[in-house]
């Protein structure tokens, strides 16, 4: 991370939206748009309860290259209705993975790239998000047996909710300290659990377990960066060039389970402690 | 918990003896006892999970109509270490066990030219909601089982969800929704959904009421597998007399469907989820979106 003084000069990959984000990732900022919004395929579900819909239903799906490779990169909106997956959003990402996935079988080298900005399943669609998300699972591991797939957290919605399992289950992760990488929203967990468990306004505790530094040294990111285009892409890029992990993180079950048994959970638990029982031997 | 979907209610008349099965007869008095862990136990005989497993999760290997097969349920566990995790949720341990389990599987049957059939015995109340589990990475270990179901399926495991109970959200993610088909009991007793009705009305700023009359226009908002079913993610919805205690006759019948399952996939070609498209009239979008990206590609 460097140092503060060039923040002003800098290309805030942040305050993109998702249509911003692949051009600034892709090469030369170059892309074709599939199922772009003037073919307004919109959520029916959102229009059959009176709640506004968006054109490209809050996911860009597009097609370009990265460091003169294939790529599919995957962005979710996260201004539309918090970067929620519904039927046709979900349906977008899954079927463009499944034909990168078909591609390799064919022998052309489409690797995926997906840019997280999400709370997960949007309620308004419920099952259908659920079910698509669970296709999204599916054919990462699946690519993921040809290419690495790479995602990014930027922030500021961050990625929770059954898209969180999508990142868990990405090859890479990258993401800067503006975001929050967390299975449930801090206030579900409030509602279900208590305040006292996870006071949802306690914004430095949440950063402090779910922020993109703290999962960068707990190593479940593998990449933090200063929220800048050019850094964001050099990242993806360094990544990409690393090939298929010899392991994915979501294959460490032992790894993690001999971890957690150094931890006794009676007691709560510090993002100090955190560190220390899982950033041990993260790498290896 | 505070979810409004409340855990199986176990009243004491439902409880019927099956006659035909006095061995089970000590594990079904026992009024604690799990939907989850009540088919695990009918499906298997009885058999003891395989040891070296924490007591939420229960594994085991049996068969399925001659064939090898494992069996795998999360059961509640009172004495969970983790707070969070002890009504049937998945958890942190749970989430990296089931991954463990699976791979297990998939390892030891690689050069076998015979990969056993898994079978997931369903009924989770949610993922675990808590400040341990957020910290620690529960995103990952449910990762961590639902590649590794995925990864069975890839190798060739035939795999089956069989919802017996909640399917709830993450938890569904972690354990089941993998499957190559999914079978589900008809009754009331089952449900699948994305979060509880409290959260769910809190998240999209609704009344709990709202919420209901939304849910029974929508259909993939409704809790009910009824209205699941029309999504034509389902391969089969099973009708049983018992869904808590299941009777001989209930587990012929689900044993039926899920030899049935094994062979249906095992002549199917393809080991993708493929077969959840194109069943259901609530959910053509998802077929229209994939035919335009393959137009477009």
């Amino acid at each position: 991370m460097s140092a503060t003084p060039d923040f002003l000069s800098r290309d805030s990959f942040v305050e993109r939206d998702a249509r911003a984000r692949v051009q600034a990732l892709v090469d030369d900022g170059r892309f074709r748009e599939l199922i772009d919004p003037f073919e307004r395929l919109v959520s029916p579900w959102l229009l059959r309860q009176g709640v506004v819909t968006q054109s490209d239903d809050g996911v860009v799906v597009a097609r370009g290259e990265i460091d003169g490779q294939p790529v599919v990169v995957l962005a979710i909106e996260g201004a539309f209705q918090g970067g929620s997956l519904g039927e046709v959003g979900g349906a977008k990402i899954a079927g463009a993975l499944e034909l990168a996935a078909a591609d390799n079988r064919r022998g052309v080298p489409t690797r995926a790239l997906l840019v997280l900005e999400t709370g997960g399943v949007r309620l308004q669609e419920a099952n259908l998000g659920l079910a698509a998300i669970a296709e999204i699972h599916a054919a990462i591991v699946d690519l993921r047996r040809y290419q690495p797939v790479i995602g990014i957290i930027a922030g500021t919605v961050g990625c929770f909710g059954g898209m969180s399992i999508a990142a868990g289950l990405c090859s890479y992760l990258v993401m800067t300290r503006e975001a929050r990488l967390g299975l449930n929203g801090p206030q579900v967990i409030e509602q279900e659990a208590g305040v006292a468990e996870y006071d949802s306004r306690d914004r430095p505790f949440i950063w402090g377990l779910t922020g993109g530094e703290q999962r960068y040294r707990t190593g479940l990111v593998d990449t933090y960066v200063d929220d800048d285009s050019t850094a964001l892409r050099a990242a993806v890029i360094a990544l990409f060039r690393r090939g298929r992990p010899a392991v994915e993180r979501s294959q460490r079950c032992e790894q993690f389970l001999a971890r957690l048994k150094r931890y006794d959970p009676a007691g709560q638990v510090t993002a100090e402690q955190v560190r220390q029982l899982l950033a041990e031997g993260a790498e290896s | 918990m505070s979810h409004d979907v409340k855990p199986n209610d176990f009243a004491d008349g439902q409880a019927r003896r099956d006659a035909g099965a006095s061995d089970r007869a000590a594990s079904q008095s026992d009024r604690s006892l799990s939907r989850g862990a009540a088919w695990l136990a009918a499906l298997t005989d009885d058999a003891t999970p395989l040891a070296g497993s924490p007591a939420s999760v229960r594994v085991v290997d049996g068969s399925l109509g001659g064939e090898p097969c494992r069996y795998i349920a999360v059961v509640p566990d009172p004495a969970n270490p983790y707070p969070r995790a002890r009504d049937g949720e998945v958890g942190l341990i749970e989430g990296w066990e089931l991954g463990r389990r699976v791979h297990e599987a998939i390892v030891a049957d690689r050069d076998s030219g015979r990969p056993r059939t898994i079978v997931a015995v369903i009924d989770v109340t949610s993922q675990a909601y808590g400040r341990r589990e957020e910290a620690l990475g529960i995103h990952a270990a449910l990762a961590g089982a639902a590649g590794a179901y995925a990864e069975a399926r890839l190798a060739g495991h035939p795999v089956i969800g069989l919802v017996v109970g909640k399917a709830m959200s993450g938890a569904f993610l972690a354990h089941g929704y993998q499957a190559n088909r999914l079978i589900a009991l008809n009754d009331p007793g089952v449900l699948v959904h994305a979060m509880g009705k409290a959260a769910a009305a809190r998240v999209t700023l609704r009344s709990i009421e709202d919420l209901e009359r939304l849910a029974s226009d929508v259909p993939p908002m409704a809790y009910d597998i009824a209205s699941y079913r029309s999504l034509g993610l389902l391969w089969k919805l099973l009708d049983v007399g018992n869904a808590d205690r299941p009777e001989a006759a209930d587990v012929t019948v689900v044993r039926a469907a899920l030899e049935a399952a094994r062979r249906d996939i095992v002549d199917d070609p393809e080991r993708d989820l493929r077969s959840r498209l194109g069943g259901g009239a609530n959910r053509d979008a998802s077929s229209r979106v994939r035919g335009r990206l393959a137009a477009l590609w």
